[in-house]
Formats: structure tokens, sequence, C-alpha cells
């Protein structure tokens, strides 16, 4: 349960950062009047949608480091036989890259007013994660092709479960792009806009990191690196 | 001393226009409503009624345990699917919608002075979800099969196997099922409470002038945001080994002389998994109860709140610290025996925040005006019971202590008497408390008599001697407690009166329902403010409160939410939006 | 005010049903008394800080109920008081929790002269396995049982050829002399639990869990499951007899080894 835990330590340091600067030591019943707004305790100043989903980031977050911490302790048992990682997933990760510098490109735009390059970078962003989800399959495909099925292994059962949930987690950000795009083409208002493509490459670029995370996770790459540290350590 | 600033001074808060979605018809005001207060009422309902068959179901386990053998249709596979629906239902869907979706989405909006949740649309999506939920849980009943009877706690192997009832029926899946949405509705929820406190609060609301009831939820809030993807992949992983043959928690097992096709797997990683969830979630319900008990002692005490302070940071502290201490569940699980130092000390350690919380309540009412509305009788039977419950909970947190006592009706006695008594009758003093605000009505005082002694008395009297059951070491989850050498024949007896307290107190409940609906049109008239309280719900131009709550303009706050009784003010108590300073020394000789 | 007098009752009534209820511990047959000193020094804690709270509460709800012209006194805070709270409870909850972990680190580490009795839990029935003369079990694997072999040991590992197989029966102890439970289950968690020797620990499936203690009375000892197994748990009993070394060898001397009971099912197999 190391990984869980080491990632609430991170929320942790980020609620505490913010509750720092909330005055919690202050006496309420000696403060009378408005002191909100002098000294900036209100409510941030990002959008509220930037907020809202920041945290649910967090959720996110913490659903695969659960899935990570699940995933050493069993992978600690005997029967664990790790899987060779399908070639595809290369391709699939620099498409996934991909995806997220147009979605960061249709961002810039949008702050500049840009509306033919916000559009083609959400239309880039879009066609890039269904060939990542595309490419996901091939190797699921390609995986059971070569007799490494759900049961046989819990490295395998692994392996399509965590991926799953993160292409999961992409359709449901491509139904969110969508929307975004039929804005960016019916005209929306362009302050509207730019705030629901910023909202899709702030998700997009998160929705890479935990690739990423898994990419390592299960190639075994995080595993050998937490030993590293380990015989650092000690 | 803060400067204060004359009211005249301030500009009134500038509401654009209303950015709020105004219903149209009746379909999108009363059911399909994106008003927190409807979603929030809705939320109640479904809540009560599921709630209502725990109930029952509680009902037909006494019936059991009291006289056995009397009640031939209460089978062995009935029994364990009534403690499984029971457990479940009154944990996550009773308990936790009814504090966070209820209560929450009343409250939040109305106290920190927002017109509506930040995400309406979202709120109302977490509310159908919820509901959902609900259906397919009570559609495992006409499964066939019946509901899971895996326990509360869902513990693979037995969870999906055939010696359980629903274990390789429609029982354990539809269960799994309904988790997963409930945490999805969950989390469209509780990222409303979460952001609309972050960024909705009202001008002059600081975090340090939020009423308690605002801090319980939100902090209770952001727990469970983060313990419910726990919970979530247990049940997707164990969803996996049910449907698909996986063996995440499977090891090799034998079932009645043949081998499964399962092996290698651990069933502690599920218990793991599942208490990183189920020990937030203790306080998930708890720290609700203890803001809203914080602000009903207040109001009716005429007395601020003693030490908001140290009661502000022993929420966050032991909303932090409970996620390092979940594996006091498995003192006796047979994991490492060594994380047995670990977790007794870190569950100690929490019980000091908890105890400053308790003193500041009892404190409170020193030198205090107590009015003894039923509102405030419920708040003392909470502190009754919840300081009961928390001091049984020092002998299971012990590790040792816990060996002998793990697994008996000590435990059972322990957690309902803390989480399941304590903040139901927390519960009840707050729909005492707000019923006026949501119907513009009060409750009916003789009703309200009746329904706290018989409640308060008689679920001590069910919960108390249960604990020495478990002392003689009678094991829980038993339908049968006969052939047992340690159980004796007065014990026998105790259980039967154990069983019609358990009884009375289910009547009390329905008379509390009658209450709620007959108070509705015959309640005496509440007016906007019946308790003189100060928090910003009670300040609304209109009771019940109109969609987008304070009308045109927002309120604006001055002070802090426990102005009572300060001295040389006009009233026992100053609202938080009545500017200027009274009093001429507020810091203590 | 009647709220007032019922707390005042609540606390009495609780201190007298401790005290003068029948309803009470069996009496302990193992070393773990230390335990149940525990439990006694946590009642009087705990008991002493409930009657406290509770009681203070009632006087207050009684001396300053509301009266007509009443005023609440103003007192946000109190700094002292509430450090001097947090200090004594934080040396409550030391006093529980020192003895608590002592006894623990006694209840983890098994002493060096400790015999083995495996225990092999199934549903719904409880099977055992002791030693035989080299005093070293055999490995075991769920996956080897078969009807021929229950409990699944290693027919190849020779320590197991003359280990003791009691099938489904009752459990015979010495008095007097410390044993290491090592318990084991081959289809879903048990829990191995004799209420008199206060002791017990979850069984898991594919991986073998432990406690020890030293059984201090001779008699039969019902025992329990404690860990929910299905629909047969609450019928799931077994009988542990505690003897006399006298009797526990004779009864030792009617048990049969595993190389005995595989013998004649090896040999009809042949066939």
């Amino acid at each position: 349960m190391s990984v869980i835990l080491v990632f609430l330590l991170v929320i942790a340091g980020f609620a505490g950062w913010w509750l720092s600067h909330q005055r919690l030591m202050a006496k309420p019943w000696l403060e009378q009047g408005v002191i909100g707004d002098t000294i900036g305790l209100e409510g941030s100043t990002l959008p509220t949608a930037k907020i809202g989903l920041g945290v649910f980031l967090a959720v996110v977050g913490c659903l695969f480091a659960l899935f990570t911490s699940a995933y050493f302790m069993r992978m600690a048992l005997s029967d664990w036989q790790a899987l060779p990682l399908p070639r595809v997933l290369w391709f699939n990760t620099s498409v996934l890259v991909l995806s997220s510098i147009a979605l960061q490109c249709a961002s810039v735009a949008a702050r500049r007013g840009q509306i033919d390059t916000v559009r083609l970078g959400l239309a880039t962003a879009g066609l890039t994660a269904l060939a990542f989800l595309i490419g996901q399959l091939v190797a699921w495909r390609d995986l059971t092709a070569d007799g490494y099925l759900l049961t046989a292994n819990p490295a395998n059962s692994f392996f399509y479960l965590i991926t799953g949930m993160h292409g999961l987690h992409i359709l449901g950000g491509l139904v969110g792009l969508s929307r975004t795009a039929a804005g960016a083409w019916n005209g929306a208002r362009p302050a509207r806009l730019r705030l629901s493509v910023e909202l899709c490459a702030m998700y997009w670029h998160f929705l890479l990191f935990v690739w990423l995370a898994i990419f390592a996770l299960l190639a075994g790459w995080a595993a050998s690196f937490i030993e590293i540290c380990r015989q650092l350590l000690t | 001393m803060v400067d204060t600033t004359p009211a005249d001074a301030i500009p009134p808060a500038e509401v654009a226009e209303m950015e709020l979605y105004h219903p149209h018809s009746w379909w999108t005001k009363y059911v399909f409503s994106q008003d927190a207060k409807v979603i929030a009422i809705q939320y109640s309902a479904t809540a009560t009624a599921i709630g209502m068959v725990a109930l029952v179901l509680s009902w037909m386990m006494r019936l059991q345990l009291g006289f056995p053998g009397t009640f031939d249709f209460i089978t062995p596979e009935a029994y364990y699917q009534f403690i499984t629906m029971h457990g479940m239902i009154m944990v996550i869907y009773l308990l936790t919608a009814l504090f966070l979706g209820g209560f929450g989405n009343y409250l939040i909006p109305l106290m920190v002075g927002a017109r509506d949740m930040v995400f309406p649309y979202v709120n109302m999506l977490s509310y159908w979800i919820y509901l959902l939920a609900v259906l397919v849980l009570v559609s495992s009943f006409f499964a066939p099969g019946g509901p899971t009877g895996a326990g509360w706690t869902l513990y693979p192997p037995q969870a999906i196997m055939t010696g359980t009832p629903g274990g390789q029926d429609w029982g354990i899946m539809l269960m799994l099922v309904s988790l997963i949405l409930f945490i999805i509705g969950f989390t469209m929820g509780g990222l409303n409470y979460v952001v609309t406190v972050l960024q909705a609060r009202t001008r002059g609301m600081t975090l340090m002038r939020l009423p308690l009831t605002v801090w319980g939820i939100f902090t209770a809030t952001v727990m469970a945001l983060l313990a419910f993807p726990a919970l979530f992949v247990a049940c997707v992983m164990m969803l996996f080994d049910r449907a698909l043959g996986t063996s995440f928690f499977m090891p090799a097992i034998v079932e009645m002389g043949e081998q499964l096709q399962h092996g290698g797997g651990s069933p502690i990683l599920f218990q793991h998994l599942f208490w990183f969830f189920g020990h937030p979630e203790v306080y998930i319900v708890a720290l609700p109860a203890f803001g809203i008990v914080s602000d009903l002692i207040s109001t009716h005490a005429r007395k601020n709140i003693f030490g908001y302070r140290m009661m502000v940071w022993a929420i966050v502290g032991i909303g932090a610290l409970s996620f390092v201490v979940w594996a006091h569940h498995m003192y006796v699980s047979g994991m490492h025996p060594y994380f047995g130092f670990f977790f007794a000390t870190t569950t100690l350690v929490i019980a000091v925040p908890t105890a400053i919380k308790v003193y500041n309540w009892v404190l409170t009412l020193w030198r205090g005006d107590i009015h003894l509305t039923i509102p405030m009788l419920f708040a003392l039977a909470f502190i009754v019971t919840f300081v009961n419950g928390g001091l049984t909970g020092l002998f299971l947190g012990n590790v040792v202590v816990d060996v002998p006592l793990s697994d008996t009706m000590f435990v059972v006695a322990h957690f309902h008497m803390v989480m399941g008594v304590a903040p139901i009758l927390v519960i009840f003093g707050a729909i005492y408390h707000w019923y006026p605000k949501v119907t513009g009505r009060m409750l009916n005082e003789a009703m309200g008599q009746f329904h706290f002694w018989v409640t308060f008395l008689g679920a001590y009297l069910i919960f108390f001697p249960m604990h020495y059951i478990g002392l003689m070491g009678v094991p829980r989850r038993y339908n049968e407690l006969t052939d047992m050498t340690v159980m004796t024949e007065s014990a026998h007896n105790l259980n039967a009166f154990i069983s019609i307290m358990a009884f009375l107190v289910g009547f009390a409940q329905v008379v509390f329902l009658f209450n709620l609906i007959w108070s509705i049109r015959h309640g005496r008239e509440a007016g906007g403010n019946p308790w003189r309280a100060t928090t910003l719900e009670w300040q609304t131009p209109e009771t019940p409160p109109a969609h987008g709550n304070f009308g045109k303009e927002l309120p604006i706050v001055y002070r802090w939410a426990y102005d009572y009784s300060v001295p040389g003010a006009k009233e026992d108590f100053i609202p938080q939006n009545v500017p200027g300073s009274f009093g001429s020394s507020r810091e203590p000789a | 005010m009647a709220i007032a007098l019922v707390l005042v009752l609540v606390v009495v009534g609780s201190v007298l049903f401790h005290f003068l209820s029948p309803w009470w511990w069996t009496p302990i047959a193992s070393n773990w008394d230390y335990i149940d000193n525990t439990i006694i020094i946590t009642f009087w804690i705990t008991g002493v800080v409930f009657a406290a709270v509770i009681l203070f509460m009632a006087y207050c709800v009684f001396r300053f109920r509301h009266r007509e012209g009443n005023q609440a006194a103003y007192e946000p805070e109190n700094k002292r008081l509430e450090w001097w709270l947090t200090i004594v409870t934080a040396i409550g909850v030391t006093a529980l929790l020192v003895p608590g972990l002592f006894v623990w680190s006694q209840f983890v580490n098994v002493p060096s002269d400790a015999t083995v009795v495996e225990v092999v839990g199934q549903q719904w029935q409880w099977s055992f396995r002791l030693p035989g003369k080299d005093g070293k079990l055999g490995t075991s694997d769920t996956s080897n049982v078969t009807a021929e072999n229950p409990l699944g040991v290693i027919a190849d590992d020779p320590n197991g050829q003359d280990d003791l197989v009691v099938e489904a029966a009752d459990l015979h102890l010495p008095v007097g002399k410390p044993v290491k439970m090592l318990l084991r289950s081959i289809d879903v968690l048990h829990d191995f639990y004799v209420p008199e020797f206060r002791a017990k620990m979850d069984m898991i499936p594919g991986s073998v869990t432990y406690f020890w203690f030293t059984p201090t009375k001779t008699g039969t000892f019902q025992v329990l499951c404690a860990e929910l197994c299905g629909q047969g748990h609450p019928l799931m009993h077994g009988v542990v007899m505690v003897d006399t070394q006298e009797d526990y060898l004779a009864w030792l001397g009617e048990q049969q080894t595993f190389a005995q009971l595989s013998a004649p099912q090896q040999v009809g197999s042949a066939e």
C-alpha cells in the first residue's frame, strides 16, 4: 500500500499548503467586518471548472495509485509471471504524446483567438486519441493471440484491467472533446471555448502522465526502479 | 482586533445575472431538478426508504437471535443475506448518502452563502446514479439465489463461492455493480460539495467563519473522494475474479472436494483495499455528525462553540490520521504481526483529537443557557452514545485487547454504538432542527419527545448489554447461538430482551416517519428563524428558501458563525450577515 | 430536567450492570491472563472517563438549563484548559497503549520450546496434523488435496510421512506445554477460536498463520469459527481436550500417521 500512501502524502502536501494560506490560526471571534477581499481568502481566481477538474483528477490519480499498489502486492506472490509487452505499445505511446501536443497547441491558439488552429488541434487530438484506443485493442489482440489470456496469470489480468481502465478514461475524455469540438465548429463564445479547450488539454496531459506511469509499471521498470532505490537506502 | 468596517461603506455584493438553470416545467422543478435543495430531498427520501428496508432486515435478525428456532422462514441462508444487506445499506446507502447527499446538498450552499452547487447538472446526475445503484441493490432481492450473504465486508474467497448465498448466483455481482455505481454517483456529488466550499463562498465567508457543519461535511467529502476509489478497485477486481475467472484475490481452493480454477491470489489484498476505504468510511459518517452536533449544541445552548479553532484542527487532523489506521480491522487477519504495533499506535493517537471534540461539546454546555429542545436532547444523547462507543473503540484499537474481542458481539455492539446509533441520533436531531427551514413548519413536539426517549434509551439498552455478550466470547455472524458452551441460559434471555427493545426502537421510527409527513400540513408555522440561529441558512428571505436561495443579493458575512450571547448585544444572537461590532471585551478575562 | 436525571441513571445503571450482571468472560484456561489484565486496565480507565464526562454533562444540563433572564457566558476558548485536557488524555491513552504493545510483543513472539500443531479449516470442519517422531511437519499444498489426502500433504516430503493426521475429530493437547498453532485453510477464511484460550487468528487459504499459547487447565473446550465462512459458519464447532501428560500420550498412540493412512489407498490405486 506504499504507492497509495505516497500519493496521499502528495495530496496532503497540497491540502496543507492551501490550508496554511487560510489563516487557520486566526481567532474568528475577534474579527468582525468583511475580511475576505483584502487578504484573498475567498475562492481562487482560477475558473471554478478548472478547480473541479483538478479535484476530479486527484480522484482519478488515487484510483490508479491504488491499482498500482494492488499490482505490487500481488506481484510479490509466487505465481507471478511477467508478460512481454507488445511492440505496438511504443507506437501507442507516441500517438498519445502527439494527442497531448495537439491539444496544447489548440489551447495556445484558443488564447490567441485563432479559431482555425483550434479546430485543427482538436481534430488532431481526437483522431490520435482514437488511434491510441485502436492501438490498445491491437495490443490486446496480439497478446491474446500469443496465448497470454486474461486468466492465465495475474500479470496478464492486471495488464488487461489497468489498460482497460485507462482506455475507459480516454473514452470519457473523447466525449468531452467532441462536445468542445462541436462548440468550436458551431461558434461558441471565445471565452467559453477557450475554457473547454484548456480543460481538455489538462485532462489529456494528466491521462498521458498516467499512461506513462502505467507503461513503466507494466514494463517492469517501476519495479526495478523501486528496487534500485531500496538498495541505495540500505 | 481587526478593523471593523461600517456596513454602509460596503457596496452590496455584485450579483450579475443569475446564471442558474431556471426550471420550466413540473418535471424539471421536482424530478429532474438541478436545485441542490430538491436533490437533497430526493437523496434523503431515497436513503430513508432503503434505510427502512435495512431496519426491517435488522428485525428479522433479532427475531432469529432472540427467539431461535421459532421462525422457520429465517433459514441460515436468509439470515446471512439479511445481515449483509442490513450492514451494507446502513453504512453506504443510508448514512453516507444521507449525510453527504442529503445534508451536504441542502446545507452547504445555504451555509456558505451560495446560490446553488457549482455544477448543478453533475449534481443532478449524481442523484440519479445513486438511485440506480439503490435499484440494482434492491433488484438482488428478486434475483435467482437472492442477494449476497457474504457479510458486509464481502471477504473473498467465500463471497464468490457456492457455500455463500448469492456467491455463484446473481447476488454478489449485483452488489458489486451497485457499489461501483454508487461510487461513480458519489464522486459526481462529492466534486460539487468540495468545489462549492472552495469557490462559492460568499463575500467575507473565510474558512474560519464556516459553521462546523460545513467543515465536517467538507472534510468528510474530501476523505470520501480519496477513500471510495479503494472500494472501487476492490469491487472491480472481485468482479473480474467472479465473472471472468481471474485470480486477484483467489488462491488455490478445494471446494467440496473439487479443485477450483483459481490459484495464487491473496485474500489479504482484498482486506487491505477494503479497509483502506472502510476505515475512512467510519469518519466519513462521523465527521458530518461531529460538525452538525457542534452547531446544534451551540445554537440550543445559546453559547458559542467552545474552542472553535481546536474543533477545526481536530476535524482536519482526524481526517488525515484516519488514512493510516485501516489495518486495525485486521489485527487477527493473519497479516504480518509487526503491523500491529504501528496501527495500534496510530489508532490510539486518533483518540486524542476525538476526545478534545467531546470535551469541547461538553464545555460548550458549561455556563450556557441550555434550551432542552428536541434537537438538543438528541445532541446530548449523541454525546452519551458516542463517548460510550468511542471508549470501547479503545479496547478494539489496542491490538492485543482486540485479539479475544475481535469477531465477537463486542465488535457488533461497539460499531453500532459509535457509527450506527450516534450518527443516527445526530441525523434525527438535525432533522428536528432544519425541518422548519425545509418545510416552514415545526415537527410535532409530543411525537418528537416520544421518538427521542424510546430511541435513545432503547438503543442504549440494545447495545450496552450486547458488549457483555461479546465479552463472554460469543462470536458475531452466528444465526444460531444454541449448542454453544459460552452461551448461558441467562444470556439467551438477555438476547430476547435485546430483540424486544429492537422492535420497540424500530416502532418509534414509524412514529417519526408519521411525524415527518403529518407536520408538513399540520405542524406549527415556524417563521424564518425559529431557533434564533446565526448561520446564513436561517437568514434567507423566504422559508422554505426559493431557487437561488438568497433572493436578489447574496448575503455578506461580517462575523463568525457563533456569535451567541455576545456581551453588550441586544439579543442573544447576531446573525453572520449583520454588520457592526458589539460588545466591549471579546477576549475573555 | 428529566434528561439530567436520565443521564445520571445511564451512568449509574451502566456501572451497576458492569459489576452486578452475570455476563462476564469465561474462566481463562491459558497463559494469556496478561490480555485479561489489559482489558481490566482498559475498563477502569474508560469507565472513569465515561462516568466523568456524562456526569459533568448531567450537571451542566441541570445547572445551566434555560430559565427566564438567563444569559450564557461568552467564552470562545480557554487555551490552558484545552492543553491540560489534551495532556491528560494523552497520558490516559499512553497508559492503555504501552501495556497493550508489551503484551502484543509476547503474543507474536513464540517461545522456542513450543511444539507445533497444524490446524486445517475447511467448510465446515476442523482437521489437525501433528509432527511425528522427527518433530517436523511435512510441507503441504492445497492443490494436492484429494479424498485420500484431505490435508494436501506433499507425499514426496520425508518429514511428512510420520505426521499424525486427525481428520475431522477432536484435538488433544498436553497441559502446561506451550504450543504453536499453525493455521491453514483449504477453501475460505476461517478463524480458530477457543474463548477460554483468549487467542485467535484467521486462517487464510494459500498461506500459513499462527498464534501460540500454553494451556493451563485440563478439560474439554469448544472450538468456534470466528470468521464468516459461508452458511455453515455457525455449525463449525470442534473440540479441544487439554489432557494430562499420560492421557495425552495415550491419545497420541492411537493416531494414525500420514504414511499409514495413504498406504492402502496407494496399493488400491495401483491395481
